[in-house]
């Protein structure tokens, strides 16, 4: 047993220093014990309860630094005396000074007095409380939180409107605000045509669409699933439309949704005839002749949403490339399906995206099943297993329930793509790829093994089968829209150029005898 | 222009709560975005949710943000001076003989834990009560001892906080409101009776601390008058003190102020000598005196109905004890008490610790001691080892308190206040804690103090707290 004992006199150090150094002298390799303290009465007397006091330490002064090291032998007293040493050089790292954090809403904006939006994607049962914090605080909110309960949402948005504040949501995924795209959205270029949206994929999509014909966007107010519904009574759509009716940036707006409850319909078709601008409305499945008794502009399609928006907005329609359907193609995919290879089975990650493919399907057959239909006969009664034509939306809480968003999260959807694959009886499997702010980084990636493994499969049983895929997105966003759009096509799958183009395809490959 | 068309043409500042890395993808399209340290309000309990919503309501609301003004009004402007020494029979309120204060909320004989019990013990000899330890033992289980909370007598207690008769006292007045603060005096080492330590050594302090220290202080105060206590806190704050775990400069400036007095009384220059190097044989001999200081002005804040002020943070080394403004009289909302940790001394171990104890937290309750980490740079290694860490402390206070306090600065932060009222409403909502600087005493009896760290509340004390007052005013 060794101990060294070193007295630094007149060496002063703040004793809570001392006994951290102390601490981390006694995780030096060999030490048994080490103390590091100033010569203080207190410290001599823990020294003595330790049985470390020597005739020199009693004679330390106050003012003199103690440092004590006991080990099994002399060389590892000395080596851990050269470790103390260097603690006493080491410093912390005094660089990266800390960002302020702040716990609550109402901190924040009590601090920063310039935030003027509040983006709440917290768990649903604290999101209205939040919501309700921000609005307080005279935030604009977009709350990308579902599960908030239909009355926290009127109160909400009843709340909001008194304000004059934004209030989109809840289940709201995803808005431009000043070119500024916010959850999940896509890069767009700035333009003059905003859009009131109750439908997340519906809006992205038309937004993508307006940019791929040249257009632009001022603003995608996004209002949350349920705004049209008969209790909310479209409160955020109403008031999105005023504001961007009083924007002088906007030339055109755009509205999107599912089908809205009569009675709100009503509602937003009256008031399109106060509008002083051009309202294009794309409510899916919706009927042309209110829309243009109120004087709207009827879309059946996004991409005629897109296409009528950009033409109303100044483009000369002669001039825009309309990407048409490609008819040699679908006549040479027909040619290679047999008889039995007649069923659409879509699997997508975005639900208007489905929505729009079924309702054009729908206009062609009888027999086609969601767990989003409308009509119950048709609703798919069991999820795992596709009947006739079925279009899955993967992104409904049918298939969420306690997992990550597909867009997120793929394994479910390429179980289901490989399941779907084995079908003899299906001709296209048609699916999206969302790119942009808040998707996945490689959406075709994570799908690549499994479309290769289902080719194979097919090409085995000497059957020929149909991979349509449509990749949304822009040229500015991430990831690269070219190299997703090159690896589905490397791998054998046919690229529909839009939504409404990929459910027209589909329809139309395994249309027969026509 | 309306509000949602000037969105339109401004800036985006986010605020991002939830999903992170929204708050990036903002901030990569040349938008301004900041993340909340966000954490379900009230654990995500439904019962403190809905109790926090009640509070909203926005009569209650302007009530409540009545009533915690004037609570923090009443502790800024309270300026609490030393006016004397004194044994504690002779002045702390309910007093007697066979009485034993502790620290924290009341707490019985058989729960108390090694270090109040080794304090109990040696008090119990040390006012002749008993002839040993072993006996102090049979006396204090013997229900002869009236136990009560050092907080329910107008007096703190620092760690075991174990106040007998004969003990001398600080005298603290608020000059102010007129109430009164009393805690005992230092004694200074570590293997002392406040740490649960009660060996022949501790008596024999104890005892010259009662003829010689106690009865000098007390003559030299006879002359010196008063002493303005929050002045010399705010110098003290300004010299690199946070005053709960770093005294240094406070016990430079008190002992500063009494020398002349001391001088002048009458005893013997041995012993003023032996009081000289008592005083100087620790930096802690003026931890009480800031304890009793804040004592002092947080008394005159309780019992303001309405207040969600946090009046009282104090523990017994088994429950975290609070009192709330708004809940009159010795209300206790307790929780258990929590481990405390930090560098310890040469010899021990985390496992010997025992739990969080003491009246200390007092001076966090008032804005001082871990609430104000940031004056004391050179005790960051209590903290994690940065200054950074440091300010960090003293700016997450602020999230849970009402004001600053003009009076008490912190130069590193620009001079802004140290952060003042404590409510339990904002606790409660942002799930940040109250941080304490506190001391380490070993888990048994008869030992002392091992080791400083820091240590927070239990939740539950302030759940409990909030639960009460909205069910009292709601």
């Amino acid at each position: 047993m060794s101990i060294k004992v070193v007295i630094k006199e007149s060496t002063y150090f703040d004793s809570v220093s001392l006994m951290s150094l102390s601490t981390k002298a006694n995780q030096i390799e060999g030490v048994e014990q080490a103390v590091i303290a100033m010569g203080t009465e207190m410290n001599k007397e823990v020294l003595r309860n330790v049985g470390l006091i020597t005739p020199e330490l009693e004679a330390a002064k106050t003012s003199d630094l103690m440092i004590v090291v006991k080990a099994a032998t002399d060389e590892l007293c000395e080596s851990a005396y050269v470790g103390i040493e260097e603690l006493f050089t080491k410093k912390g790292d005094t660089k990266g000074k800390s960002e302020i954090k702040y716990a609550t809403i109402d901190s924040a904006a009590k601090s920063i007095p310039e935030a003027n939006l509040a983006v709440i994607s917290v768990n649903g049962a604290f999101a209205a409380r939040e919501a309700r914090k921000a609005l307080e605080n005279d935030l604009h909110v977009m709350l990308f939180s579902d599960n908030v309960s239909i009355e926290d949402e009127i109160a909400l948005k009843q709340f909001a409107h008194e304000k004059g504040l934004l209030m989109m949501g809840p289940d709201c995924g995803t808005a431009i605000i000043g070119n500024v795209a916010l959850c999940f959205g896509n890069a767009v270029r700035k333009g003059n045509i905003g859009i009131v949206g109750a439908s997340g994929t519906g809006s992205q999509e038309v937004s993508v669409r307006i940019h791929d014909f040249g257009g632009g966007i001022t603003q995608l107010i996004g209002t949350g699933g349920r705004d049209l519904s008969e209790q909310v009574g479209g409160i955020m759509m109403l008031d999105g439309m005023k504001a961007l009716d009083e924007d002088e940036a906007t030339k055109v707006i755009v509205l999107i949704s599912k089908p809205p409850a009569p009675s709100v319909e009503e509602k937003v078709l009256a008031q399109i005839k106060n509008c002083k601008k051009p309202v294009v409305v794309y409510f899916i499945g919706g009927e042309e002749t209110a829309v243009v008794a109120a004087g709207g502009h009827f879309a059946k399609t996004t991409k005629e949403a897109a296409l009528k928006a950009v033409v109303l907005a100044g483009a000369n329609e002669d001039e825009l490339n309309k990407r048409p359907l490609n008819w040699p193609l679908i006549e040479e995919v027909r040619a290679k399906l047999t008889p039995e290879q007649k069923y659409i089975r879509g699997l997508f990650c975005g639900g208007t995206l489905c929505d729009e493919a079924m309702y054009l399907a729908m206009d062609t057959y009888e027999d086609v099943y969601s767990n989003i239909q409308k009509k119950p006969e048709y609703k798919l009664k069991n999820l795992h297993e596709s009947i006739a034509h079925t279009f899955l939306d993967m992104g409904d809480d049918d298939f969420t329930n306690g997992k990550p968003h597909p867009m997120i999260d793929p394994s479910t959807r390429i179980a289901r793509f490989l399941q779907e694959a084995k079908d003899p009886s299906v001709g296209v499997i048609v699916m999206d790829f969302i790119l942009g702010f808040g998707s996945h980084e490689d959406p075709v990636g994570v799908m690549l093994p499994a479309i290769i493994e289902a080719k194979q499969l097919a090409e085995k049983e000497g059957r020929h089968l149909e991979i349509l895929g449509y990749v949304m997105g822009t040229d500015l966003d991430s990831p690269k829209f070219e190299d997703q759009v090159q690896k589905l096509m490397d791998a054998g799958v046919t690229i529909a150029s839009s939504s409404t183009n990929a459910g027209l395809l589909a329809r139309e490959f395994v249309a027969k005898g026509v | 222009m309306s509000k949602i068309n000037e969105l339109f043409t401004s800036k985006i500042h986010a605020i991002n709560v939830g999903i992170e890395f929204f708050k990036d993808d903002i901030k990569k399209q040349n938008a301004d975005a900041i993340h909340l340290e966000w954490k379900p309000p009230g654990g995500g309990k439904p019962e403190i949710i809905k109790a926090l919503d009640s509070l909203e309501n926005a009569t209650l609301e302007q009530k409540i943000e009545e009533a915690n003004k004037l609570a923090v009004q009443r502790i800024i402007n309270s300026q609490p001076v030393l006016i004397g020494y004194d044994q504690a029979i002779n002045v702390v309120p309910g007093m007697t003989k066979t009485t034993i204060l502790h620290s924290g909320p009341p707490i019985t004989w058989d729960r108390m834990c090694g270090a109040m019990r080794g304090a109990v013990t040696g008090a119990i000899v040390f006012e002749g009560l008993a002839k040993d330890i072993e006996e102090a033992e049979k006396v204090a289980a013997s229900g002869e001892i009236t136990f009560s909370p050092c907080h329910e007598h107008d007096c703190v207690g620092s760690m075991a906080g174990v106040t007998s008769a004969s003990m001398f006292m600080h005298v603290v007045k608020n000059k102010t409101y007129g109430n009164i603060a009393f805690t005992n005096l230092s004694e200074q080492m570590a293997k002392i009776l406040r740490m649960g330590a009660n060996d022949e050594s501790v008596i024999t302090r104890l005892n010259w601390m009662r003829d010689v220290l106690g009865p000098m202080l007390r003559d030299a105060m006879k002359i010196a008058g008063e002493i303005d206590l929050r002045l010399m806190l705010a110098q003290a704050l300004h010299m690199g003190d946070e005053c709960h775990n770093r005294n240094n400069a406070g016990t430079s400036l008190l002992i500063q102020a009494l020398t002349p007095y001391i001088l002048e009384t009458d005893f013997t220059k041995e012993q003023k000598r032996e009081v000289f190097d008592f005083v100087a044989s620790s930096d802690y001999f003026s931890g009480p005196t800031w304890m009793a200081m804040s004592k002092c002005a947080l008394d005159a804040a309780h019992g303001i109905e309405y207040s969600t002020v946090v009046t009282t943070m104090a523990r017994n080394g088994v429950d975290f004890g609070i009192r709330v403004s708004g809940m009159p009289g010795n209300t206790w909302f307790v929780g258990p008490a929590q481990k405390v940790v930090g560098p310890m001394f040469a010899g021990y171990k985390p496992e010997d610790s025992g739990l969080d104890i003491g009246d200390s937290a007092i001076t966090e309750t008032y804005g001082i001691g871990g609430f104000a980490m940031a004056a004391a740079p050179a005790i960051v290694a209590l903290v994690g080892g940065t200054v950074d860490e440091a300010i960090g402390y003293s700016t997450k206070m602020k999230e849970i308190t009402l004001a600053e306090n003009p009076n008490v600065t912190i130069p590193l932060l620009n001079f802004q206040g140290v952060p003042t009222g404590i409510d339990i409403r904002q606790v409660v909502q942002t799930g940040i804690l109250p941080i304490i600087n506190t001391a380490i005493a070993h888990k048994d009896a008869g030992i002392g103090m091992i080791g400083a760290g820091i240590t927070h509340p239990p939740m539950e004390a302030f759940e409990k707290a909030l639960l009460a007052l909205s069910e009292k005013i709601s």
